[in-house]
C-alpha cells in the first residue's frame, strides 16, 4: 500500500486532471454560508427579493462557489497553505431552488508549471447543469 | 449616477483590526465544504507546522468585506450598491491566514473604467498581520451597471 504524499512538480504534465468534485447545493448551504461569511444579501435566500431585482430566483453567493470549488485542489495538495494565489471571474449565476439541489461540478487540470517558482497553475472548469459558471478560475499551488 | 473617476488611486484609512477566531475558521471551513483536517483540527494544523487551524483561501473575503463597505459608503464615490455585481475576485498570499491572527486591511482603488455604460471599479485590499507583515492581497472588480 502506498502512502499518498504531497504531489511533486516533476510528476505533473500540463493537461493532467488532478482532482474532480461534485457539490449538491441547497438553500441550507446558502444560509449556512451567509452566516459563516457575514454576507446577508437577501438575494441569496429570499425569492421575492431576488425576483424584485430582476433575477430569475435565488442564487448562490459567488464567493461560496469560489470557496468550495477549490477544495478538491486543497485536498490534492494536502495543505490549504499551499494555495498561494486564487482567482475567478463570475460569469453566470448558480440558481438554487427552494426545494431540491443545484449540482455544481469542478474539474481541475494542470494549466502551467513554473519550475523556477515552484508553482503549478491549476485551472478549474466549473459547471452547473451544462453551463460554465466561472471563467478564468485558476489556483496557483506551491509544490516542490 | 455614475462612478466618480477621481476614485482611482484613492487610498482609504485602514479598517479596525480583525481577530481571526478558531471557531470562525472552522465554521467558514464547513460552509465551503472544506475537508482538510488542517482547516478543522488544531492538532492536525500544528502537526503541519501551523500555530492553529488554517483558514480556507477565500476566508480572506471576510476580512476584506469591511473595506468594500468603506468604498460603498464613500460619499463622493457615486456607487449605487443595488447596481453592483461582483465581476471577479483574486487572492494573492504571502502566507495563509491562521486562527489567532490579528489582521488589518487597507483599501486602495486601483482603477475606475467605463465600459458600455457600465463602470468597473477594481478595489485592492492589502491585509497585514499584527507585525505589519503582508498576509494576503484581495482584489475585487465590481461592475456597477449604468442606468437602463
Amino acid at each position: 500500500m502506498t502512502i499518498i504524499a504531497t504531489p511533486r512538480l516533476a510528476d505533473l504534465t500540463v493537461g493532467d486532471v488532478i482532482a474532480e468534485g461534485t457539490f449538491p447545493l441547497t438553500r441550507d448551504s446558502l444560509v449556512h454560508y451567509a452566516g459563516a461569511s457575514g454576507d446577508f444579501n437577501p438575494i441569496h435566500y429570499r425569492d421575492d427579493v431576488a425576483v424584485s431585482v430582476g433575477l430569475p430566483g435565488v442564487l448562490a453567493h459567488g464567493m461560496l462557489t469560489m470557496g468550495f470549488v477549490v477544495q478538491p485542489v486543497v485536498d490534492w495538495a494536502g495543505d490549504p497553505g499551499r494555495i498561494v494565489d486564487y482567482q475567478v471571474r463570475f460569469t453566470r449565476p448558480v440558481l438554487v431552488p427552494a426545494a431540491g439541489v443545484a449540482v455544481v461540478t469542478v474539474v481541475a487540470k494542470v494549466g502551467a508549471i513554473d519550475t523556477d517558482a515552484g508553482v503549478a497553475r491549476i485551472d478549474l472548469t466549473v459547471s452547473s447543469g451544462e453551463v460554465t459558471v466561472l471563467g478564468k478560475a485558476q489556483a496557483r499551488v506551491r509544490l516542490v | 449616477m455614475t462612478v466618480n473617476p477621481e476614485l482611482q488611486g484613492r487610498v482609504f484609512p485602514p479598517v479596525a483590526p480583525y481577530l481571526v477566531g478558531r471557531e470562525k475558521v472552522r465554521e467558514f471551513s464547513r460552509a465551503v465544504f472544506a475537508t482538510s483536517p488542517i482547516n478543522l483540527d488544531p492538532e492536525a494544523a500544528r502537526a503541519a507546522g501551523y500555530a492553529d487551524v488554517v483558514a480556507p483561501p477565500t476566508f480572506a473575503v471576510v476580512v476584506q468585506e469591511a473595506t468594500l463597505a468603506q468604498l460603498l459608503a464613500e460619499p463622493d464615490a457615486g456607487i449605487d450598491f443595488t447596481r453592483v455585481v461582483h465581476g471577479d475576485q483574486r487572492f494573492t498570499f504571502s502566507r495563509p491566514i491562521v486562527a489567532g491572527d490579528e489582521l488589518t486591511a487597507t483599501l486602495s482603488v486601483a482603477s475606475v473604467k467605463s465600459l458600455g455604460g457600465h463602470s468597473m471599479v477594481t478595489a485592492v485590499s492589502t491585509i497585514v498581520d499584527a507585525a505589519g507583515a503582508h498576509v494576503v492581497t484581495a482584489t475585487s472588480t465590481l461592475v456597477v451597471r449604468g442606468d437602463e
